[in-house]
C-alpha cells in the first residue's frame, strides 16, 4: 500500500523461507535518525537516573558502587541489543517511529545479527560527534594530515547510509540486516464487485482491448479517492478521454458510474487475458 | 462482459475470512507479543501465514486489483515478521553459546587470532628493545595518563610499591577496567572492516606500551614481579584483545578477499561469526577485570600470582582447543 502511495519510497523484496517474495519499504533516514534520537534520550535518562541513585544511596567507597558502574556500562552498551532482541527487531524508539530491523536474506533475525549491528554504533555515532565538536581530541598530538585523514574516514563511515542502495549503516552491512517500515495495510472493498459495476453497460471486446494494466491501476487509484470536487472534475475529464478513445457513442449521465462499470469490465478482460498468459501492460495506441 | 463474477472476486470471497483472522491475530501480537495468543491460536499462526503467502502468489497471477495485492503484501510481511521474529530461547542460547558456539568460532578464527597475538607480541618486543636501549623512549611510547608518574626516572622503591599495593576501591576499579577494556575490544572489531589495517595498528601500539613498561621494570630488577603483576589478568585480557583483533582482521580479510561470494554478502557472513567472538571476548574482559580488580589487589606475593597465570593459561588453552575442535 505505502508503495503505491509513495512511488519515491525505495522498496526491497525479501525471499521468505517459503520462497514467496514479499516486499518491504525501506525506512527513510529521517525516521531512523528520529528513532535514534528517541533511543539516545532514553539511554541518557537511564544513565542519569543510575548516577543519581548511586549518589543518593551510596557513599563514595561503598563496594556496591561498582554495581552501579557495571549497570551503567551494560545499560549504555547493550540497550540497543537488548531492545532489538526483546522488541523483535524494534527498540522503543523504532517502535514509536514504526520502523523495524529485518534480516536481509529473508531468514529469521538472529540474536548474533542484532549484536553485530549494534557493536559498531559507537564508531558511527559518538566518534563522528567527537570529530565535529572537538577534532583535536581524536588523535592528540598527531600531525595535521593524520587529523584530516581521520576526520574524512570517520565522516565517510557516519554518512555511509546516504550512499548505498539499502540505506545500510556499517553495522547493517556487517550483520546483514536492513531497517524497514512496519508494514500496514487495509483491505478495501473490491471496486469490481460494486453494484454500479455489475449493472453497468456492456462493452465490446474491441473496446476493452484498448487499455492495459497500467491505465487500469491509475483508474483504480482515482476511483478510490475520497469524494471531492476535484475528484468529480477529474472523473469527467477521464470519462471524456475514455469515450473518445474506445469510441463510446451513447451519452453518459454519471461519469463515476460509467467509469466503475468500465473498470470492472476492463479488469475482467485483462484478467482473462492474463489467465491465458498474456499480460497487457500498456495501452495499444 | 457483465453478468458473471470475476475469478479474482470469487478468489477474494473464498479467502477473505482467513485473512481477517490472521489480521486479528497480528494486531494482538504487535501490541503484546506472541504471549498474547492462546495455545490454539499460536498453532494457527504459521498455517494462516502460509495461507496468506499462497494467497499473495495466487493474487499476483490472477488479480489486477492493486489494492488487494498491496493488502496481501503487507499482511504477508506482517505475518512473516511475527513468525520469523528474533529467535528467543535465552537460557539455552547462552549455555550453548559458551559450551559450543564461542569456542568453535574462535577455533575457526585461530589463524587470525594467532596473527593478532603475534602483532601484539611484536609490538611488545619492539617496545621492550627500544626502551631497554634508550630509556627516554618510554615517554614517547606511553601516554602520560597511563604511566601515572612511573617511568625510567622512578626509583626501584616507587615501582615496587605500585606492584604490591592493594587499592582501597577494589570493585570500583574492576568495573571501570572492564568497561574500559571491553570498549577497546569492541572498537577493535568495529575497525576491522577497513581491511584490518587499523586493528593491526591498535594491537601494535598496545604492545609497544606493554613492552616499554616491562623494560623499565626489568632495568630496575623487577622483571619477574612485573609480569606477575600484569599477567594474572593479562593472560585473559590480552587473549580477549587478540580475539577482538582476530575478529577484526577476519572482517578485513572477508572484505579484501571475498572468495566466491559478493563482497558485501561475505562481509555480512563473516560479520555475524566475528561478532560472536567479540561477544565472548566481552565475557573474557569481564573475568579479567574481576581478577585485576580483586585478586591482584588482595594477593601481593609473586608466587601465587604466577600460579594464577599458569592456571588461566592452561584453562583457556583447554577451553578453546579442546572444546573448539570438538565441533570441527
Amino acid at each position: 500500500m505505502s508503495d503505491a502511495a509513495n512511488p519515491a519510497a525505495r522498496s526491497l523484496v525479501l525471499d521468505t523461507p517459503e520462497h514467496v517474495p514479499v516486499g518491504f519499504v525501506l525506512a527513510d533516514l529521517g525516521n531512523r535518525l528520529a528513532a535514534l534520537v528517541v533511543d539516545l534520550l532514553i539511554v541518557g535518562l537511564g544513565l542519569a537516573v543510575l548516577v543519581l541513585a548511586g549518589l543518593i544511596f551510596f557513599e563514595d567507597d561503598d563496594p556496591l558502587t561498582a554495581l552501579f558502574l557495571l549497570a551503567a556500562f551494560l545499560w549504555r552498551n547493550f540497550y540497543f541489543t537488548a531492545g532489538e532482541i526483546y522488541g523483535r527487531g524494534r527498540t522503543p524508539g523504532k517502535r514509536w517511529l514504526r520502523t523495524r530491523v529485518v534480516a536481509r536474506d529473508g531468514g529469521p533475525l538472529s540474536a548474533e545479527q542484532v549484536f553485530a549491528r549494534n557493536l559498531t554504533r559507537d564508531l558511527e555515532i559518538f566518534l563522528p560527534l567527537t570529530v565535529l565538536l572537538a577534532p583535536k581530541e581524536l588523535v592528540p598530538g598527531a600531525p595535521w594530515w593524520v587529523g584530516v585523514a581521520a576526520v574524512v574516514w570517520v565522516l565517510a563511515l557516519a554518512l555511509l547510509p546516504f550512499f548505498n542502495q539499502h540505506r545500510a549503516r556499517l553495522g547493517d552491512l556487517l550483520a546483514g540486516t536492513i531497517v524497514v517500515v512496519e508494514p500496514v495495510g487495509e483491505l478495501l472493498p473490491d471496486l469490481a464487485a460494486a453494484d454500479a459495476a455489475a449493472r453497468g453497460p456492456a462493452f465490446s471486446r474491441e473496446q476493452l482491448d484498448v487499455y492495459g494494466i497500467r491505465e487500469l491501476h491509475v483508474l483504480e487509484k482515482v476511483l478510490r479517492r475520497a469524494p471531492s470536487l476535484d475528484k468529480s472534475a477529474l472523473l469527467r475529464t477521464i470519462c471524456e478521454k475514455v469515450r473518445a478513445k474506445i469510441g463510446w457513442k451513447p451519452p453518459v449521465e454519471n461519469a463515476e458510474t460509467f467509469l466503475q462499470a468500465f473498470y470492472a469490465a476492463q479488469r475482467g478482460r485483462l484478467e482473462h487475458k492474463m489467465l491465458f498468459g498474456k499480460r497487457q501492460e500498456r495501452k495499444v495506441r | 462482459m457483465a453478468g458473471f463474477t470475476l475469478r479474482s472476486i470469487e478468489f477474494r470471497r473464498e479467502r477473505e475470512a482467513s485473512w481477517r483472522e490472521l489480521e486479528e491475530l497480528l494486531d494482538r501480537v504487535s501490541g503484546q507479543g506472541l504471549g498474547a495468543l492462546a495455545a490454539g491460536e499460536l498453532h494457527r499462526l504459521p498455517t494462516l501465514y502460509r495461507a496468506a503467502l499462497s494467497s499473495l502468489s495466487v493474487a499476483r497471477s490472477i488479480s489486477l486489483d492493486a489494492s488487494l495485492i498491496g493488502y496481501l503484501e503487507s499482511l504477508a510481511a506482517r505475518a512473516y515478521l511475527a513468525v520469523y521474529g528474533v529467535r528467543r530461547d535465552y537460557f539455552d542460547t547462552v549455555v550453548r553459546f559458551f559450551t559450543h558456539t564461542f569456542p568453535s568460532r574462535v577455533w575457526a578464527l585461530r589463524r587470525e587470532v594467532a596473527l593478532a597475538l603475534a602483532v601484539l607480541a611484536l609490538g611488545t618486543v619492539c617496545g621492550f628493545a627500544l626502551t631497554a636501549r634508550n630509556p627516554d623512549v618510554f615517554y614517547s611510547l606511553v601516554p602520560a595518563g597511563l604511566a601515572a608518574g612511573r617511568g625510567p626516572s622512578s626509583s626501584r622503591q616507587e615501582l615496587a610499591e605500585v606492584l604490591v599495593s592493594g587499592g582501597d576501591e577494589l570493585s570500583l576499579m574492576a568495573s571501570f577496567l572492564f568497561g574500559h577494556n571491553a570498549k577497546i575490544g569492541m572498537t577493535c572489531f568495529g575497525l576491522g572492516f577497513a581491511a584490518g589495517v587499523p586493528v593491526a595498528l591498535v594491537l601494535f601500539i598496545n604492545g609497544l606500551i606493554l613492552g616499554a613498561f616491562a623494560a623499565v621494570h626489568w632495568q630496575h630488577g623487577l622483571g619477574l614481579e612485573f609480569w606477575a603483576w600484569v599477567l594474572p589478568h593479562g593472560v585473559t585480557e590480552l587473549l580477549a584483545v587478540g580475539l577482538c583483533g582476530g575478529a577484526g582482521l577476519s572482517l578485513g580479510r572477508a572484505f579484501v578477499f571475498p572468495g566466491r561470494y559478493a563482497r558485501l554478502t561475505n562481509l555480512a557472513r563473516q560479520g555475524r561469526e566475528a561478532a560472536q567472538v567479540v561477544l565472548g571476548a566481552v565475557a573474557l574482559f569481564f573475568l579479567a577485570a574481576l581478577i585485576e580488580g580483586y585478586f591482584r589487589q588482595l594477593v601481593t606475593a609473586t608466587a601465587p600470582r604466577l600460579a594464577v597465570v599458569a592456571a588461566t593459561a592452561a584453562f583457556w588453552l583447554w577451553y578453546f582447543v579442546a572444546l573448539g575442535r570438538r565441533r570441527g
